[in-house]
């Protein structure tokens, strides 16, 4: 076997015509804590609007339904439980019709599952782009909590419809929900990206999910009040992120008529807690595993 | 040192192979694994042994070369010689394991055309989304966008859902899309293997186009015409690391040579293939009428290929389909020996055995061919060997004239008549 160095001599090229260019680009094996990367994240953002784009676009093709399929799901879940646990079981709802009561916290949950859903299945389902082309992986889970936003835009105006059937009046405190909504969606992320990068080797998380969601729903005070559980207990439904989310949806948009209103304030401080542990942990997770995403996936 | 635009050094790339077996597909494995694991580690500590060598294979290693600003670098070698690894590595798509790479200057890469396509979107939607897979900025897109269309020639059909396109439309709008990309540095694999001659040839164009227009590519192909014709410099990778490197012709030539000593290592070592593996081609030997091996052939020879193979038994009632194709040594197709194609079935096949084809007058000029094996079960590629077997072939009397067509007029002969002048009914 003969070794030859490249001959210096360059035939027949030209140097491009373009000036030196400023960035150098490095690869070499990271050694030690990757770097979150969020710089490479925002230059990647019109990739990340696009891959949003899409999920929209191509979500409700080819149904007869179409966007109504995005009313459907929270509507119906609200009259069977209004039926199951309003009618029959008798639920404590605070003062405020049940439907209501039950679809203002069905309003976070459903865009909390489907986002936790669909950021943790992301990376798999994206095994084309990850094996094929470089961009910064985080985008991928993060598409998958974003296009779940329009969903919870629409399943909305039902809910301002539900309010204006009811005579419910929203407090002040509605100019909140925004940040509500972000703890949700962050909460959603950082599962997301605990379970999408285990879902690269373990596709166990792809059975776990649903049952996961499900076993959620009923830790969360979705179907009932946190005021169920007794005062001194309380804080502990705070270590799910999502009774702060749903409880201060509640109370942001009801309070006016629910019987004991107050911001669950000690609840939603331990839920911020957990979430930002969570997303944060799942980001240095996420980015230490994203170097062998390509060769297992 | 500004006119380089890739400096490699010492890159090396470690997969995995012997964990494959009992990688940890399940949690729960991982969870019994993690259990034993630090006292595995503890034993292996005291006995001061480092993973065994056969755990892990070296897709690359060591490999170091530099390419100049304006350069075209052919990379030339067999299936699994690390060609593709080498471009993923420079491409950030997976990790070097050892060593590193300089890039200077922005990075385009095209491993695959039509990346991320979707098929429920419109053509118009599947250049945006695709064009800003491959890194380019709306804005950008807007500007070439026209000329994008042009390239692909849909024009009627943009506002259609790409799953309604043909597989030709598809191919050349996804083509386009990466054609009209303009980074300074351009990776590139493999990706002319697609569409009709036509739209080669127009994708080869519009790539020395480029070629001139001063960009740096890296180009990986089987296709040795289009590397003779694009690269300026090669190299040649085997088994991970550069064999040869210099002048493209040479290192064609090289590439060429590598394969004479393919025949005497018998097929069964061979571990280049793709498919499940539910049969194996282990040998192949071609004869002559008369059962006799043969070494060369001559042109219009009646042969016969003998295919030895192996499968597991649960083969049986299958329907399996058998293709040797011949390539001339540029790796250009010349034509397909196929059994469904031709009516044969094979089913309950014997576990081991040997299938064999005859070619009747064999329709190569002198020369060398390439020749690759495939098998199908079911439609699934059970076995697939690129370059199984060079056929040398050396003058025969082929037409019963004692004569034949100069070398450079094609790479087949073919039985034909000329008929004598019929005199013009009119006159």
């Amino acid at each position: 076997m003969t070794l030859e160095t490249t001959s210096s001599a360059q035939v027949g090229t030209s140097p491009p015509s373009q000036a030196p260019t400023e960035h150098t680009l490095v690869i070499e094996p990271t050694r030690g804590w990757a770097s979150l990367q969020l710089r490479a994240v925002w230059q990647y953002r019109e990739l990340l609007y696009f891959l949003v784009w899409r999920d929209l676009k191509v979500r409700y093709k080819q149904t007869v339904l179409g966007l109504l399929w995005i009313v459907l799901q929270p509507v119906v879940s609200m009259v069977i439980f209004s039926l199951l646990f309003g009618e029959l079981l008798n639920v404590p709802s605070g003062g405020v019709p049940y439907p209501i009561f039950a679809y203002t916290a069905l309003l976070p949950w459903n865009y909390f599952a489907s986002s936790l859903s669909k950021s943790s299945t992301s990376l798999v389902g994206s095994t084309h782009l990850i094996t094929k082309v470089y961009f910064p992986r985080l985008i991928i889970p993060v598409s998958g909590v974003l296009s779940g936003l329009v969903d919870f835009g629409i399943a909305f105006l039902v809910l301002i419809g539900l309010m204006v059937y009811y005579g419910v009046a929203p407090t002040p405190a509605v100019v909140l929900l925004p940040a509500f909504l972000l703890l949700a969606m962050l909460t959603a992320l950082g599962f997301g990206l605990w379970l999408s990068a285990l879902n690269v080797r373990y596709r166990d998380v792809n059975y776990l999910i649903p049952f996961l969601i499900q076993v959620w729903m009923y830790l969360t005070p979705v179907i009932y009040g946190s005021t169920l559980i007794p005062e001194r207990f309380r804080f502990l439904l705070g270590l799910n992120p999502m009774t702060g989310v749903v409880e201060s949806f509640r109370w942001a948009l009801l309070g006016n008529q629910l019987a004991d209103a107050q911001l669950p304030g000690v609840l939603f401080a331990v839920s911020i807690a957990i979430t930002l542990l969570v997303l944060i942990s799942g980001a240095i997770f996420f980015r230490a595993t994203e170097r062998t995403f390509a060769d297992i996936v | 040192m500004i006119d380089i635009a890739i400096r490699v050094e010492k890159l090396s790339k470690r997969y995995r192979i012997g964990r494959a077996q009992q990688r940890h597909d399940t949690l729960r494995d991982a969870l019994v694994a993690g259990l034993r694991a630090p006292l595995e580690r503890l034993r292996r500590d005291g006995r001061g042994l480092d993973r065994p060598a056969e755990d892990t294979i070296w897709a690359l290693k060591d490999v170091s070369f530099e390419v100049k600003c304006g350069e075209v670098l052919g990379i030339i070698g067999r299936n699994g010689a690390g060609k593709s690894t080498l471009l993923k590595i420079l491409s950030r798509i997976t990790e070097p394991t050892e060593g590193r790479a300089v890039i200077d200057g922005r990075v385009g890469s095209l491993l695959e055309v039509g990346t991320g396509f979707h098929p429920e979107l419109t053509g118009r939607e599947n250049i945006y989304l695709n064009g800003a897979i491959l890194g380019m900025r709306r804005a950008e897109i807007d500007r070439r966008f026209d000329g994008i269309v042009a390239f692909a020639e849909i024009e009627r059909f943009l506002d259609t859902p790409v799953k309604h396109y043909s597989s030709g439309m598809y191919v050349r709008l996804a083509f386009a899309v990466a054609a009209h990309l303009e980074p300074e540095i351009m990776l590139v694999d493999e990706v002319l293997a697609v569409g009709d001659i036509a739209f080669q040839k127009k994708c080869l164009g519009k790539m020395s186009n480029v070629a001139r227009g001063g960009r740096t590519i890296l180009f990986v192909s089987h296709n040795m015409a289009a590397i003779a014709n694009l690269c300026t410099h090669a190299f040649l990778l085997e088994q991970g690391r550069i064999t040869r490197m210099g002048n493209t012709q040479d290192v064609i030539e090289a590439y060429i040579r590598s394969f004479q000593s393919l025949n005497g290592a018998t097929l069964d070592q061979r571990e280049d293939r793709e498919g499940s593996g539910r049969l194996r081609f282990e040998d192949m030997r071609i004869q002559d009428r008369l059962g006799r091996l043969l070494d060369v052939v001559t042109c219009g020879q009646d042969v016969t290929f003998e295919l030895a193979y192996t499968t597991d038994t649960s083969i049986r009632s299958q329907n399996v389909v058998m293709s040797i194709g011949f390539y001339n040594i540029l790796g250009q197709p010349l034509f397909l020996c196929r059994s469904d194609l031709q009516g044969t079935e094979y089913r309950n096949m014997p576990a081991q055995g040997t299938v064999s084809c005859h070619i009747p007058k064999l329709p190569l000029p002198p020369g060398e061919f390439r020749v690759n094996l495939q098998c199908e079960v079911n439609g699934v590629v059970a076995d697939w060997l690129r370059d199984a077997y060079i056929v040398t072939v050396i003058e025969g009397d082929f037409f019963g004239s004692g004569r034949l067509p100069s070398r450079t007029r094609g790479d087949l002969l073919i039985e034909h008549q000329w008929r004598q002048p019929v005199a013009d009914a009119k006159e």
